[in-house]
């Protein structure tokens, strides 16, 4: 099983690496250094939300509120910001987080203990969310001159070569992976998503695994909401909209299940970063950037293909997740 | 805690009195909201108590409502179609594209629907052909649908439609009655002969409740998965028709974020979203909660996007109030 992991991420790395060699073959400088760091850099917001995203899809359960948690803890900050300018930014971070965290623990508490389904719930919180934004904000925008330096400029900062919103993907990225792969929380992720029945007997909590989650979830949204804000200087209410797809996407192009319990950080983060090449590759050798989403569409199906072949040389049992839910309820 | 599973469980079949009577006070309770809220409305607003207001109203639901009845019976059968918002947007391109070439209505109707179809199969072949998990499918074939339209139209709108081709989304058959609303009616029949007495929608319900048993049952689970599919997408179709007639003109954002509002619209009505269970009478009312809410808060002058609160708390108080009270009296 781990070998074909590895397999299909080296797989992965290979396809965007031809990719990159692909572009620079029509563009000169696409796959300069500087380009590359800019790419990665651009996509940093899209691999941080995946791994949230891939913690929950994990443990059998999607978040389609991602978007609309960022869209209003930015919203949120923007304005606390704003309208309070002396208030250091940590603790403008610490709320993003802490208010994202909050909104994936209203997620994750109705479906751990009420039980509805985790799709009924996040499209009920994705309209909920979005639609606080526009009451908080009446509607109004934050522009860039109305937010302080310092909120604004944080991101961008440039810290041995890369700028500070790069260094927080790739510590956030170690983090997952930190606990993903080394904590009691991660085995417990795979083990609920993986096989809800043994894991019950193993005496691991579903829905508590479920619920922290969502909050990991909600919480890297709302640092997003942060660094969304601040990384494009202005807050709406239509900020990121759409984009929980695209947090899916790069989980299913990353070799996650849907179905739970499989997939690896590092299939997140490429995934993320195979459609971050594509958007900045397409107006670079000159394809309208109206067929990016037809483009990603045809990935993501691609991909979903290709999963599913993969998992079935794995040898799934297809009474699996049939029977799952009866233990796991 | 065994709730969800009882209730996932269960054939329709052989229901017992204690579930037939949760189902059945399913509908009753969201009636009794849809008269609440038509009660609230009427003294809420002067306007609201008026035929042709309501018949406004009516618009609010139709279009989104003909998607639902198909996507009811792809949820009982334990699958998903997010792509129908996408499918509006590419037969509604289809469409603006023939009419700027000089096609006439029937030839753009024909277009409309058939664009539905091609969708649907594209769908149903992916999922049941290559058994792929419907939720991701469709999120890309949502991507890929409404990409098309964009591809084709960028930041343009088609607009000129020839004049009889407005009568499918203005038009009105008989007095206050839209032929949105009629064809709504009619629709909705014949969906709820197709689910609740035929063979075929008796299949849909094993196959929600049980696909393992299906299969060994004899029931063609990938054909009857693959026509929901094909069904689903000639419905869209047809909404596509209707929205594009009612509005004249299209852009690559067209119903944009319509699927979240149908597959509200399909589990407020009482549809498991497990499979399984689930009626057309029960969305049919949904349909009905979901425009008498939009309509009598917009005549309150409440925005758009604070409507959608309510929608999105409406779909889960709706769904937590009978689990919290079904757990109540298990306690007992």
């Amino acid at each position: 099983m781990k070998k074909i992991l590895k397999h299909r991420e080296i797989l992965l790395l290979a396809i965007i690496a031809i990719m990159i060699a692909g572009f620079a073959s029509r563009a000169q400088g696409f796959a300069a250094p500087g380009n590359l760091a800019n790419i990665f850099n651009d996509t940093s917001i899209l691999i941080i939300l995946a791994l949230g995203q891939m913690t929950v899809i994990l443990t059998k359960s999607i978040d389609l509120s991602v978007a609309a948690n960022l869209a209003f803890t930015g919203m949120a900050v923007a304005m606390a910001d704003a309208a309070y300018p002396g208030l250091p930014l940590i603790l403008l971070v610490v709320m993003a987080i802490g208010i994202g965290a909050c909104l994936g623990a209203i997620n994750g508490y109705l479906v751990w203990a009420l039980q509805i389904p985790p799709i009924v719930v996040t499209l009920g919180t994705l309209t909920i969310y979005r639609g606080m934004a526009f009451v908080l904000s009446g509607g109004a925008w934050v522009n860039a001159h109305q937010m302080t330096p310092t909120f604004l400029n944080f991101p961008r900062m440039p810290l041995l070569g890369l700028p500070v919103l790069a260094w927080i993907a790739i510590g956030i990225v170690i983090g997952a992976w930190f606990v993903l792969t080394r904590l009691p929380f991660g085995r417990a992720a795979y083990a609920s998503g993986g096989n809800p029945t043994a894991a019950v007997y193993a005496g691991i909590d579903i829905g508590r695994t479920r619920f922290f989650a969502f909050v990991l979830s909600g919480a890297l949204a709302g640092l997003c909401g942060y660094l969304w804000v601040s990384r494009y200087a202005v807050a709406y209410v239509d900020v990121a909209i759409g984009f929980e797809l695209d947090t899916v996407a790069a989980c299913v192009i990353g070799g996650i299940s849907i179905a739970g319990g499989i997939g690896s950080v590092g299939g997140a983060v490429l995934g993320a970063l195979f459609l971050g090449v594509i958007k900045n590759a397409l107006p670079v050798i000159g394809i309208s950037p109206f067929a990016q989403m037809a483009i990603s569409g045809i990935v993501i199906v691609l991909a979903v293909v290709f999963n599913a072949r993969a998992e079935r040389r794995a040898g799934r049992i297809i009474l699996r997740d049939r029977a799952a839910p009866e233990i796991s309820a | 805690m065994t709730d969800t599973a009882h209730t996932k469980r269960t054939i329709p079949d052989r229901l017992g009195t204690k579930t037939s009577r949760i189902l059945a006070s399913w509908e009753v309770l969201l009636f009794g909201v849809a008269v609440l809220i038509f009660i609230f409305n009427a003294f809420a607003s002067p306007y609201f108590l008026d035929a042709w207001n309501l018949s406004d109203a009516t618009f609010n639901f139709t279009e989104k409502a003909m998607i639902a009845f198909a996507m009811a019976l792809l949820v009982i059968a334990g699958e998903i179609d997010l792509s129908v918002a996408a499918i509006i947007a590419l037969a509604s391109t289809a469409m603006g594209a023939a009419a700027q070439m000089g096609i006439g209505t029937p030839g753009l109707v024909a277009i409309g629907i058939g664009t539905g179809l091609a969708c649907g199969a594209v769908n149903g072949l992916l999922v049941s052909g290559l058994r792929l998990p419907s939720i991701v499918v469709t999120i890309g074939t949502m991507s890929l649908f409404r990409g098309i339209s964009y591809i084709v139209l960028g930041d343009q709108a088609y607009g000129k439609y020839p004049a009889s081709f407005a009568f499918f989304g203005q038009g009105y058959v008989a007095w206050v009655f839209s032929f949105e609303f009629v064809l709504f009616a009619v629709l909705a029949i014949l969906f709820a002969i197709l689910l609740h007495a035929t063979n075929f929608g008796r299949q849909v319900f094993v196959i929600g409740n049980n696909e393992f048993a299906a299969r060994f049952s004899g029931i063609p689970v990938e054909r009857v998965k693959f026509i929901l599919f094909l069904l689903t997408g000639l419905m869209s179709g047809v909404a596509a028709v209707c929205l594009t007639s009612r509005l004249g003109s299209t852009r690559p954002s067209i119903a944009q974020g319509w699927e979240l509002e149908v597959v509200t619209m399909v589990v407020l009505g009482g549809v498991s979203i497990l499979g399984g269970a689930g009626t057309i009478g029960g969305v049919v009312i949904a349909a009905f909660v979901m425009g008498l809410v939009t309509f009598g808060l917009g005549l309150l002058n409440v925005p758009g996007i604070v409507m959608s609160i309510f929608v999105g708390l409406l779909l889960i108080i709706t769904i937590a109030v009978p689990i919290i009270a079904r757990r109540v009296r298990d306690m007992r």
